[in-house]
């Protein structure tokens, strides 16, 4: 080699280092149902970070910050685990966020402290995910969270006798735990549990079997999507309804986009959740106001975006604790104890759990000016992850 | 007591819905010898339509059904003309399958690309809508009309296959082809006319069938298994042979799902095996 050529070799490989320390763009890999049954939730998450985006730029200390979405369509582990990898290698994401449903955001979290990425979880609600890696917080709910409530509401409306479905996989499960647990605590009696597997289309057989049971009220989780709609139809359409079995669940059976559909046979159904559209705050009127500006339909807008919203401002947060380097262990530390107003309310994060204490509220499903909301009856304030924490 | 009336008329209706949409696909595959992959994929154009004509254009249910059935043909004739065309008995059944399998994507796609990723409503009539009372249960009111389809669709093909001049010319077409010919029996508008009656069928069952099986864009493949297991359990071709099969079926489902929920489908594929095993050509099947 000779001299020349070695010295252009030597010139390139400069100019190669000097590029890497400029690189000022922090890129963030986000993780979520694009397209698919439950794509309404992906594009959420998009809402909601286009929404913090809009309100505080794209730099943070002086550094660009660059979303990139990557598709989940499914509960599929591995297929969210190779996302997530190709997102950390080829990408070279400083940041994972985002993760609809449980099994994918727990195959991906044995990656994150190998490769130094901290994840925010934008709404798999089993409580043992935030367990699985240091670097993880969240920004949704737990399962734990919201049923705790839910079961001593069911106590407080003189239910005797509930039947308890889920759907059968983590949180599901976590849901049933949590109300058993609490409900038979207050003196209640649980007389029958169904696991749904989550293919479940056909509710008829299900419905027939509580009501069999005599249950006085059932409890039901299904994630938010396409099936809860079926399900609430059987609940009206096998006259349990009628018969006066009331139906309790968490706010997924009953989000908003939803309730067009369910109609007026849904009116009373009770839930428990951080979050309604109808929530009355300024906060979340300015929200909703920054996500309509952003193109998004009023109609459209769940849980997912309040999630995304927040843990925008998580990243943030983080980005500039860290001033934009590398370095996970100051980054969580940074937002351990955060606390702000969030659009459902006050809400900060445990430092022990590195989840989302909010308040969760009991809705009813009424009618207002001809349009169907989650109206929020009572309040349950600062909940924590009654999963994790020691109570 | 209260357990059989419980589940009874709740696997009726499964089992007339999977009838409904798999006979479509057992006249195809036992008359015309057409392995059509694609027949879920026509049941989901139907629920497609008349969920776009009931949201968009404010039809009335049974419009909306017409709607979807005569819609579906006529998107099918392209594909008839240029593909099936050429794969009507003759054609081996691997090209068979390829074939349609790749029709099946291709639907899928345009499926997803023009009505979007999310599940689609069928809204019900108020007529529809709500419990019946049975006396020993409530049932949805719609599952009764689906019975009711069911029952009208059996009775009505019966009557077509086995007693009138048009099921006389498709079985002379079907048994020897270059006979039927010879004897002044077109047959190739014999075949697109029982191409256009299962084509019209699927989209009738994947209309009436949208409580049960919702319609979405993986629709076409979610549940073509499920169809092609009908078709097999029942003997292809065979009307009696598919009703059979599919309250058979419908039964095992639906007992599995309010006994054992959490086992899922397991108690639909045993039944599979059982019947299968001891009946290798299908309950009411010829062997070939």
């Amino acid at each position: 080699m000779g001299w020349g050529l070695r010295s252009v070799y030597a010139l390139a490989a400069v100019s190669l280092i000097a590029t890497g320390a400029r690189a000022d763009t922090i890129k963030v890999g986000v993780i979520g149902t694009m397209s698919g049954p439950y794509a309404l939730f992906g594009k959420n998450y998009k809402m909601g970070i286009d929404a913090w985006v809009a309100e505080h730029g794209n730099k943070v200390a002086g550094h660009t910050v660059e979303f990139v979405y990557r598709d989940e369509v499914s509960p599929n582990p591995a297929q969210s685990k190779a996302l997530a990898q190709e997102l950390i290698v080829k990408e070279k994401v400083q940041y994972l966020a985002g993760l609809y449903f449980t099994p994918n955001a727990m195959a991906v979290a044995p990656l994150l402290q190998e490769a130094k990425v901290p994840m925010v979880v934008m709404n798999a609600a089993t409580s043992s995910i935030t367990e699985k890696s240091p670097y993880i917080v969240r920004t949704s709910f737990t399962m734990f969270q919201n049923t705790v409530p839910a079961a001593k509401v069911a106590k407080q409306k003189g239910a005797t006798k509930v039947a308890i479905a889920v759907s059968d996989y983590g949180p599901g499960i976590d849901a049933e735990t949590a109300f058993k647990k609490t409900f038979e605590a207050e003196g209640g009696k649980v007389v029958e549990a169904v696991r749904m597997p989550l293919s479940t289309t056909d509710f008829g057989p299900i419905m027939q079997r509580i009501k069999n049971s005599g249950a006085d009220m059932i409890f039901t989780f299904l994630p938010a999507g396409p099936p809860t709609l079926g399900f609430v139809k059987a609940y009206i359409d096998n006259g349990l309804k009628a018969g006066g079995v009331k139906l309790m669940s968490t706010g997924d059976v009953v989000t908003e986009p939803d309730l067009p559909n369910i109609g007026e046979a849904g009116l009373g159904i009770l839930s428990t959740y951080h979050y309604a559209v109808s929530h009355d705050s300024p906060e979340n009127k300015a929200f909703l106001a920054l996500l309509q500006k952003g193109g998004a339909k009023l109609d459209e807008v769940t849980m997912t975006s309040v999630a995304a919203y927040d843990g925008a401002r998580l990243i943030y947060k983080m980005i500039e604790a860290t001033s934009g380097k590398s370095d996970p262990d100051k980054a969580i530390a940074a937002v351990k104890g955060m606390k702000w107003v969030s659009p459902r309310g006050e809400v900060s994060i445990d430092p022990e759990t590195r989840h989302i204490t909010q308040n969760v509220y009991l809705r009813e499903v009424e009618k207002v000016d001809g349009k169907l909301i989650n109206r929020e009856l009572e309040t349950f304030k600062a909940q924590p992850d009654w999963g994790l924490a020691k109570q | 007591m209260r357990t059989v009336f419980g589940i009874l008329p709740d696997a009726l209706a499964y089992g007339m819905v999977l009838f409904t949409i798999s006979i479509g696909l057992s006249i195809m595959m036992g008359l015309m010898r057409v392995v059509n992959l694609a027949h879920g994929a026509f049941a989901m154009i139907g629920g497609y339509l008349a969920s776009f004509a009931l949201v968009s254009l404010g039809v009335s249910y049974p419009v909306a059904i017409l709607i979807a059935v005569i819609g579906a043909v006529i998107i099918s004739v392209p594909f008839e003309f240029l593909l099936y065309r050429r794969i009507y008995r003759k054609s081996d059944e691997l090209t068979q399958i390829l074939l349609t399998i790749g029709i099946t994507f291709f639907i899928v796609g345009v499926a997803n690309y023009i009505f979007g990723p999310t599940s689609k409503p069928i809204p019900l009539p108020e007529l529809l809508k709500g419990p019946f009372d049975l006396g020993v249960r409530m049932i949805p009111t719609h599952r009764l009309f689906v019975i009711g389809c069911g029952v009208v669709t059996a009775v009505a093909l019966w009557l077509l296959i086995e007693k009138t001049e048009f099921g006389v010319r498709l079985r002379a077409a079907v048994d020897n082809g270059d006979m039927a010919e010879a004897l002044g029996i077109r047959t190739q508008i014999v075949y697109s006319a029982t191409f256009a009656l299962a084509v019209g069928l699927a989209a009738f069952g994947g209309v009436v069938g949208a409580e049960l099986l919702p319609v979405e864009p993986f629709y076409a493949l979610r549940y073509m298994v499920t169809f092609l297991v009908v078709v097999s359990v029942g003997g292809a071709g065979s009307v009696s042979g598919a009703l059979a099969a599919s309250l058979l079926l419908g039964l095992a489902d639906t007992t599995g799902k309010y006994l054992a929920p959490e086992f899922g489908e397991f108690f639909f594929y045993v039944a599979v095996i059982v019947i299968v095993y001891i009946f290798p050509h299908g309950l009411f099947g010829r062997a070939h």
